[in-house]
């Protein structure tokens, strides 16, 4: 439901907004029409161009296997983010001073650093410490410190927003502290965050796509080794293919969590939705 | 270590400069897409739900893509720095529109029933009475879109921008004996820049919500 900020238009305000329509769709047609010319004198809408990939068989099985890598790494790093964000949450909202500041300590310095710096440390730095890890593992590395911090402070977010009636009622039973936090808190915060976790599993999913700087094979450097190799005439063909690409898995992601966020409000009366926004506004890579 | 402050200096000052330009950038253009998706308007409601969308699936990585290698193909050619600018700009916009769109969708509904009974438009209900109050409740959400852009600047690094990230990565390959000492200089400095925008804009809200209206 949105904010109704004008009366509903009586017939002149719906011929003013007729007006405006019309005059944003001029606006936004000649907009298009510029870009297509512009495009068009520089040869970039030549058929040729875009018949690539029927012309480049090689070149469709490269993006797949550029795909599958990517979906690879986003899967492993989901798991293992996953698994630090509870591990994290479950140590900052621990009764125990020597436990909580230590990970809130680490929480808040993973989330204050570029991906991309820690994706550095672990494929540079960790090498010089004795450890030698593939681009595929320095990859997944980064992912997870950076995504377990944040899936932690969501997972934080929706224990403590459970009514503190639950809790109580598991401590009158006799649960112990980690019962509680199994049993009673994490299955109900996980529901409730659901929509918000799903949306970071997308960040999660376009930060793989930082892997082409450390020289893993996944999408994007398959498409720039493309067109290194075809020439710069077919960037724009193949980087729009790419976002494509992009698009329609995160869009299938996006969708799963409105539909989930959905049938959230419908079970619990329309009132969860608030408890679940605000943390969600990370604007990863 | 000390030998290369100032090639320190100078990444931490571009990384500044980046986030400085786009932030403005972003947060101009993220107000114009956030009133066009909240407009009476039809065609600029779609048009600002398709630009978020696209843009919000969309890998940072890829719109440097394009802003970097497909424009020069229209004859379009700016500086590394400039193309930088303009990727960030282009990303973070999406991101602004939505939580300047979450704010306004947050202030109260009587608030905007009383601007139309007093007879206020669409625009000065919205300037002198919506904005003022979702820009309260959007300090924070603005704050994390801020942080994050700083932390997204690092991809510059990837184009030819020696920022931050870029120089850390420099002095690390060329100096394979101190790569931790590099790796830990770069990431205290990020650590200074994001925190202290979390602390001015922690700030700010609390002068915000402090004051009696």
């Amino acid at each position: 439901m949105s904010l109704q900020l004008a009366d509903p238009p009586g017939p002149r305000g719906r011929r003013r907004i007729l007006v405006v329509s019309m005059l944003a769709v001029a606006v936004l047609a000649a907009l298009a029409v510029l870009a297509v010319r512009r495009l068009a004198d520089n040869g970039q809408l030549d058929p040729d161009i875009w018949r690539i990939f029927i012309d480049e068989p090689d070149l469709r099985t490269l993006l797949w296997e550029g795909l599958l890598d990517t979906l690879r790494a986003a899967a492993t790093g989901m798991v293992f983010a996953v698994a630090l964000g509870v591990a994290l949450a479950f140590a900052r909202l621990s009764t125990r001073p020597a436990v909580h500041v230590p990970a809130a300590a680490l929480v808040e310095t993973l989330r204050g650093l570029p991906l991309l710096m820690l994706i550095f440390f672990a494929f540079l730095g960790l090498p010089a410490l004795g450890v030698d890890l593939s681009a595929f593992w320095a990859l997944v590395l980064g992912l997870t410190a950076y995504n377990g911090a944040v899936l932690s402070e969501i997972f934080r977010a929706g224990v403590l927003s459970i009514d503190r009636g639950q809790t109580e009622a598991a401590a009158a039973l006799g649960l112990r502290g980690t019962q509680i936090f199994a049993l009673i808190q994490f299955p109900q915060a996980v529901r409730r965050m659901s929509p918000t976790l799903v949306s970071q599993l997308v960040t999660l999913l376009k930060d793989t796509s930082l892997g082409f700087v450390i020289g893993y094979t996944e999408l994007l450097r398959q498409g720039r080794g493309a067109v290194e190799v075809l020439g710069s005439r077919y960037a724009l063909p193949i980087y729009t293919t790419l976002a494509v690409i992009y698009i329609i898995v995160n869009g299938s992601l996006s969708l799963t969590a409105r539909w989930l966020e959905r049938r959230q409000s419908v079970r619990a009366g329309g009132s969860t939705g608030a408890a679940a926004t605000g943390t969600g506004a990370g604007a990863g890579a | 270590m000390l030998d290369n402050l100032h090639v320190f200096r100078d990444g931490f000052v571009r990384t500044l400069g980046l986030s400085l330009f786009s932030a403005v950038g972003a947060l101009l253009l993220g107000s114009v897409l956030a009133t066009m998706r909240v407009s009476p308007v039809p065609p600029l409601r779609w048009a600002g739900t398709a630009y978020v969308e696209t843009v919000r699936n969309t890998p940072l990585t890829i719109v440097f893509f394009f802003v970097a290698f497909v424009l020069p193909q229209v004859d379009i050619v700016f500086s590394f720095f400039a193309f930088a600018v303009m990727a960030l700009t282009i990303y973070h916009t999406a991101f602004v529109c939505e939580a300047v769109r979450a704010g306004v969708n947050g202030v109260e509904v009587g608030q905007a029933e009383a601007a139309r009974a007093l007879g206020l438009t669409f625009s000065q209900s919205l300037r002198l009475v919506i904005l003022p109050q979702a820009f309260r409740n959007v300090v924070q959400p603005l704050g994390s879109v801020g942080s994050a852009l700083i932390r997204n600047s690092s991809i510059a690094a990837a184009f030819g921008v020696q920022e931050l990230t870029g120089v850390s990565q420099g002095l690390a390959t060329a100096n394979p004996g101190d790569v931790i000492a590099i790796l830990l200089a770069g990431i205290v400095c990020y650590l200074v820049l994001t925190l202290s925008l979390a602390g001015a804009v922690g700030v700010v809200e609390r002068r915000l919500r402090g004051e009696p209206r």
